[in-house]
């Protein structure tokens, strides 16, 4: 068990710090020079130039940089904003709260729906299976940002029900301004979940021990919650993590479309004007919420299903 | 007179959805008395499967049922779906063939045991130590641990000693058993069928056993219901059986096994066993009988009694099969 939790870590490491080099190279081999960038396009004096790219380490070759920067990540010194001429870590932490509530009420919606409706398509084969497939498939073809002009139109133009723009204050406040991009983003995903929910759950509803426990006399709702809901999750728990972290990607779509300063609008906003030190933090978050999602996935699948898995390679 | 245990009376079942249409069983009727054990025997195909099973009204999809199975007199295919669940429950158990597909994987044999004592209102506390008993009654070994253990945990035997607790649980007064003992090793099998046996002697219960191996069948059950095609053939007691088969099928069924005694080798049924679907008209084995006339292929056969034996064959009086 410790031999495992062991080489567990040292995956999570090894799989950081590529990911993180990639991040790193990515943005600096891209075209243009960083520190015309970082002056945002002002004509300066070769003084100026000179300190800049001493700032930014730009005269350093490429694995000096590298080991400088990701020293400072380790440390919690994610650099500074060039955009904003703040930390960059303070930058993040500032709309964290935000974009994890967005994440939060945006994943609740997906759980709930894509259950519902997966469910809901497995056990009324026909007419209703039928509508969930082509309303799922609808509903995952809508890029966000579609979404986002549809809800606003709908629900903030023409009913006045929710408001169209910013973050809100107050729990009140922040469930009714999150609520439209919260549907926006979940609504892509949701599809995902309950078409992935209905396969598991019909692969279920075929099996022997379904039936046997239908010959026992157990009432249909508790053979559903009981055999076949509660043997599907495997594979809904995994594509539920995945969706979790892959909500924070799409955020940036659905926070540059509501005005909300959240993550997801400061990687937009920063990408734009190529503010370097943050597109990096943001990307290394975004590996860190892949990482850790699938971790937490791993660590749940063996209560769901208690027998002996097949470890890789077989050594235990 | 009080109602039979069970009593199946000219059950047909057929399928009617599109182009799987077909008939499944023609005419079937049985009995079962209180305490009594009665085997059901055929070829894979035959139909007794799912005579079994409609006995708890699971019938295929898009199956359809005329006739009436009677539990107690209580007509199981129309009862209410309450009743239905309060009969699957209380009075009549079943045991499946392979208990490593019959029993969720993911759940502890505890939750197996006790489900339908939970679903009858059983309070937790209650269903587990009734689940613990009944394990020992099985012969499980440290009850209350196993209770938690979870089904890949346990030998094929061990589950399937888990299943007929389970079965046991509602204390039933009808037990169906699906070639119980189909799916395991040889010497597991000895052991299960001990168990089933001796359980039922204890309990009195009456025992529907369904098995392709009609020696097994004649060794454990009072009397023996021969099915081929979906009809049921021949019906006599298990000794009579061996001693003076009426039907063509079951003295080819009985030369067909293997003896270690003789050093005559067995002789199989020649040609393959038909599905009522594919049965021309007539007696259905008539194609494969060394005795068949013509007026065999004309009409099928009614099943008439010939000295306490029922038997399905035009010719039953005249053929005296040893």
């Amino acid at each position: 068990m410790a031999g495992r939790l062991l080489r567990r870590a040292a995956g999570i490491v090894a799989t950081l710090l590529v990911t993180s080099l990639l991040v790193f190279g990515s943005v600096q081999l891209a075209p243009g020079d960083p520190a015309s960038f970082l002056l945002g396009g002002r004509s300066a004096s070769p003084s100026a130039v000179a300190a800049i790219k001493e700032q930014y380490h730009l005269n350093d070759p490429f694995p000096v940089q590298y080991a400088k920067w990701i020293g400072g990540v380790v440390t919690g010194d994610l650099g500074r904003s060039a955009q904003f001429r703040q930390d960059v870590a303070g930058l993040i932490a500032a709309r964290l709260p935000t974009t994890l509530w967005l994440i939060g009420y945006a994943g609740l919606l997906i759980l709930v729906g894509g259950l519902a409706l997966g469910a809901l398509a497995a056990l009324r084969r026909g007419v209703v299976d039928r509508t969930v497939l082509i309303g799922t498939g609808v509903a995952t073809a809508t890029p966000s940002f579609v979404a986002a002009i549809g809800l606003i139109s709908l629900f903030s133009v023409e009913l006045g029900w929710f408001p169209a723009f910013g973050n809100g204050s107050g729990l009140g406040g922040r469930i009714s301004h999150l609520t439209l991009p919260a549907a926006a983003l979940a609504l892509t995903f949701v599809g995902l979940l309950a078409r992935v929910t209905r396969t598991s759950m019909l692969e279920e509803l075929g099996r022997e021990h379904v039936e046997v426990a239908r010959s026992r006399g157990i009432p249909g709702s508790d053979v559903v919650r009981r055999h076949v809901l509660r043997n599907a999750l495997a594979p809904i728990t995994t594509v539920t993590g995945t969706i979790v972290a892959g909500l924070l990607v799409a955020t940036s779509i659905v926070e540059t479309a509501f005005g909300l300063s959240g993550v997801g609008q400061l990687l937009v906003s920063s990408v734009t004007v190529k503010d370097f030190p943050v597109v990096q933090a943001v990307s290394l978050l975004v590996v860190l919420a892949f990482v850790g999602a699938n971790l937490v996935v791993d660590l749940v699948q063996p209560l769901i299903d208690p027998r002996p898995s097949h470890p890789k390679g077989g050594v235990r | 007179m009080t109602p039979r245990l069970l009593e199946i009376e000219n059950l047909d079942v057929r399928l009617t959805a599109g182009r799987a249409a077909r008939p499944i069983l023609d005419g079937v009727s049985l009995h079962v008395g209180r305490g009594e054990a009665v085997g059901l025997v055929g070829e894979s195909g035959s139909g007794k499967s799912v005579t079994c099973r409609s006995v708890l009204r699971l019938l295929p999809e898009g199956a359809e049922a005329a006739g009436s199975v009677r539990v107690d007199g209580e007509d199981v295919l129309t009862m209410s779906a309450a009743r239905l669940r309060d009969l699957r429950r209380n009075d009549v158990s079943m045991i499946f063939q392979d208990p490593r597909a019959s029993i969720n994987p993911l759940r502890r044999i505890g939750d197996f045991v006790t489900e339908g004592m939970r679903a009858g209102g059983m309070s937790r506390d209650d269903a587990l130590r009734r689940a613990a008993e009944l394990l020992e009654s099985v012969g499980i070994r440290e009850p209350r641990a196993a209770l938690r253990r979870y089904p890949h945990e346990f030998s094929g035997g061990m589950l399937q000693r888990v299943m007929i607790a389970g079965a046991l649980a509602g204390e039933p007064r009808l037990l169906l058993a699906d070639e119980p003992t189909t799916a395991l090793d040889v010497t597991t099998q000895a052991e299960v069928i001990a168990i089933l046996t001796g359980l039922r002697g204890e309990r009195s219960m009456g025992l529907l056993f369904v098995t392709h191996d009609l020696e097994l069948a004649a060794a454990i059950c009072d009397r023996v219901y021969v099915m081929y095609a979906g009809r049921i053939v021949e019906a006599q007691t298990a000794g009579g059986l061996f001693d003076r088969p009426r039907h063509p099928y079951t003295s080819g069924l009985l030369a067909a096994t293997p003896r270690l005694e003789s050093d005559r080798p067995p002789r199989g049924v020649p040609g393959r066993p038909v599905s009522l679907a594919e049965a021309p008209a007539g007696c259905a084995f008539a194609a494969r009988c060394a005795h068949a006339r013509p007026a065999c292929t004309r009409d099928v056969p009614a099943r008439r009694e010939i000295d306490g034996a029922h038997v399905a064959c035009l010719r039953a009086e005249e053929l005296s099969h040893d």
